[in-house]
């Protein structure tokens, strides 16, 4: 092998780090994964959790289909990709239920979505199975975390505005106090029902996408008239 | 030698050895986790009893913990029909063997509320037909008893249907068997952030101190009502947004139906003892005077055959 050594952070690495975040994002701009970004965004715990969990399985299924990807038949490549991404989704599930029984509750049956997740096949096929494996983990870090943090972002806004908590701690005041409404509650402040509902969701990516695009002008497609 | 990789039969033993290396990872995993999540769901019954008694020690009681102090607290398991009647009772000397179903603790009432909703849409509540189907499918009534201080407080366990699976509760009732003490809800999936908070401390506040009988003793169901309203002294504050699965749809869903359903057959048993504990004294009393008369009598006989 007289191929020089590539260092394991190259500006080619970082990018696969950094592009999912930005430039790549796979929410906004790859428009992968947009259904669970609608539907487990209404409290930022369980937004966290849900992108820990995603991280993890796109992290393993990448590395996994890379290290086999010669290996694998073309004929069934998505069976075998779809039966590695439901394996690992059911080891994350029982780990938790068995470990962290209380975060496998709060997640309840979206833990077992994760192998719906559009963003995981997309990666795997798309990425995966032409790369090596440890641009097959970066890319998968990448693209966790560019889910993540629109996840975080999300549910940021719609718990704040939807229930006037974050991570659970009321911070406009209690609108349920036992001696009445609290804080911005008492000043006849309300919380915002659609905040709690997926449609908000929808509103919040396309505000997101909106401000990204303004930002980065080459992100706008040229063809759209 | 090379294996011509797109070929059916490298692709048929690629998709056999798969299956076999897969399926037997996670059996393997399964299993060997299994002791770990089924003392998981064990404690957290425990815990959820423990927290429902209201009480202040029992309160923050953890999960783990719970599994330890349980039988300190709770001292009789009891089994009822529809009717209220005690079919079998366990105390805390009993340990709990899994699959006992003679041990209330073992009676899964999620298990068969699928059944309750059938009997229910086919029979009219509370008629003949409706108590023999509820017995053909085995459906019993978990109560569970504690003794603390001197004071004893009975912990009710059922289950009925929320807006998007099943939901079920846990209510601790004071001494006098209609005076609610503490309550713990829980869903399987409830809408987050809206249905999901008939968990939070704001939903079940309001059920400390409700009574589930009026003035002549009888059976009156709580009911929730949408927040903002003027509330009478058995109507709790429902959740905002979440009218399915706190209020329900006026036919078997939400929290107020289950409670509804179910409380009806722990107040008979909760009556039968009330009444019970009022009648022993006079009834006492009659027999009491009666074996004097007899007394009297067989010295008066003794005497007169002196």
């Amino acid at each position: 092998m007289s191929e020089t050594k590539e260092p394991l952070f190259s500006k080619k690495n970082k990018k696969l780090i950094s592009d999912p975040l930005n430039l790549n994002n796979p929410v906004t701009i790859q428009v992968l994964g947009i259904c669970s970004a609608l539907a487990v965004t209404v409290q930022m715990d369980n937004a966290i959790v849900m992108s820990i969990a995603v991280l993890f399985v796109l992290v393993m299924g990448n590395l996994i289909v890379s290290l086999m990807r010669n290996l694998i038949p073309s004929k069934i490549k998505i069976i075998v990709q779809l039966v590695i991404v439901a394996a690992l989704v059911i080891i994350v599930d029982q780990v938790l239920k068995a470990y962290v029984y209380d975060v496998s509750k709060s997640l309840s049956v979206f833990v077992g979505l994760i192998i719906t997740n559009c963003i995981i096949m997309g990666r795997l096929e798309a990425f995966a199975l032409g790369n090596k494996p440890w641009a097959s983990i970066l890319d998968g870090v990448g693209n966790g975390l560019g889910y993540g943090l629109i996840l975080v972002i999300v549910a940021f806004f719609k718990e704040l505005f939807g229930s006037g908590s974050l991570l659970g701690i009321p911070v406009f005041g209690d609108p349920e106090g036992i001696d009445g409404p609290t804080g911005l509650f008492a000043m006849g402040y309300e919380n915002n029902g659609l905040m709690l509902l997926p449609p908000s969701s929808l509103i919040l990516v396309a505000l997101y996408i909106w401000i990204q695009k303004k930002k980065t002008p080459s992100l706008i497609d040229e063809n759209a008239s | 030698m090379s294996i011509n990789k797109e070929g059916n039969v490298y692709t048929l033993i690629f998709a056999i050895v798969m299956v076999v290396v897969v399926g037997g990872l996670l059996a393997f995993i399964a299993s060997s986790l299994k002791p770990l999540q089924e003392a998981n769901v064990k404690n957290e019954k425990m815990q959820n009893i423990l927290q429902a008694i209201g009480l202040e020690e029992t309160a923050e009681v953890t999960r783990d913990e719970a599994g330890a102090i349980f039988n300190d607290y709770i001292t009789e398991r009891i089994v009822l029909d529809y009717e209220g009647n005690v079919i079998s009772t366990k105390t805390n000397q009993d340990s709990i063997v899994p699959k006992d179903m003679t041990d209330a603790f073992n009676v899964e009432v999620r298990k068969y509320y699928n059944n309750l909703m059938r009997i229910e849409k086919k029979y009219e509540e509370g008629s003949e037909e409706f108590k023999a189907a509820l017995k053909e499918k085995e459906i019993t009534y978990p109560l569970f008893v504690c003794e603390k201080d001197g004071k004893k407080y009975f912990v009710t366990y059922f289950s009925g249907k929320g807006l998007w699976d099943d939901i079920w509760g846990y209510i601790a009732f004071k001494e006098d068997g209609k005076t609610i003490n503490g309550t713990v809800f829980d869903h399987k999936g409830e809408t987050p952030g809206l249905g999901s908070k008939i968990t939070t401390e704001i939903f079940n506040r309001d059920f400390v101190n409700k009574v589930i009988t009026n003035e002549n003793n009888e059976y009156r169901p709580i009911r929730v009502i949408k927040p903002g309203k003027d509330r009478e002294e058995y109507e709790v504050r429902g959740i905002s947004g979440a009218t399915f699965t706190a209020i329900g749809d006026g036919a078997n869903m939400g929290v107020e139906r289950m409670m509804e359903r179910s409380l009806v057959v722990y107040q008979k048993y909760f009556s039968s003892l009330n009444s019970n504990s009022i009648n022993k004294v006079p009834e006492l009393i009659d027999t009491l005077s009666i074996d004097t008369m007899q007394m009297q009598i067989d010295t008066t006989a003794v005497l007169a055959i002196k």
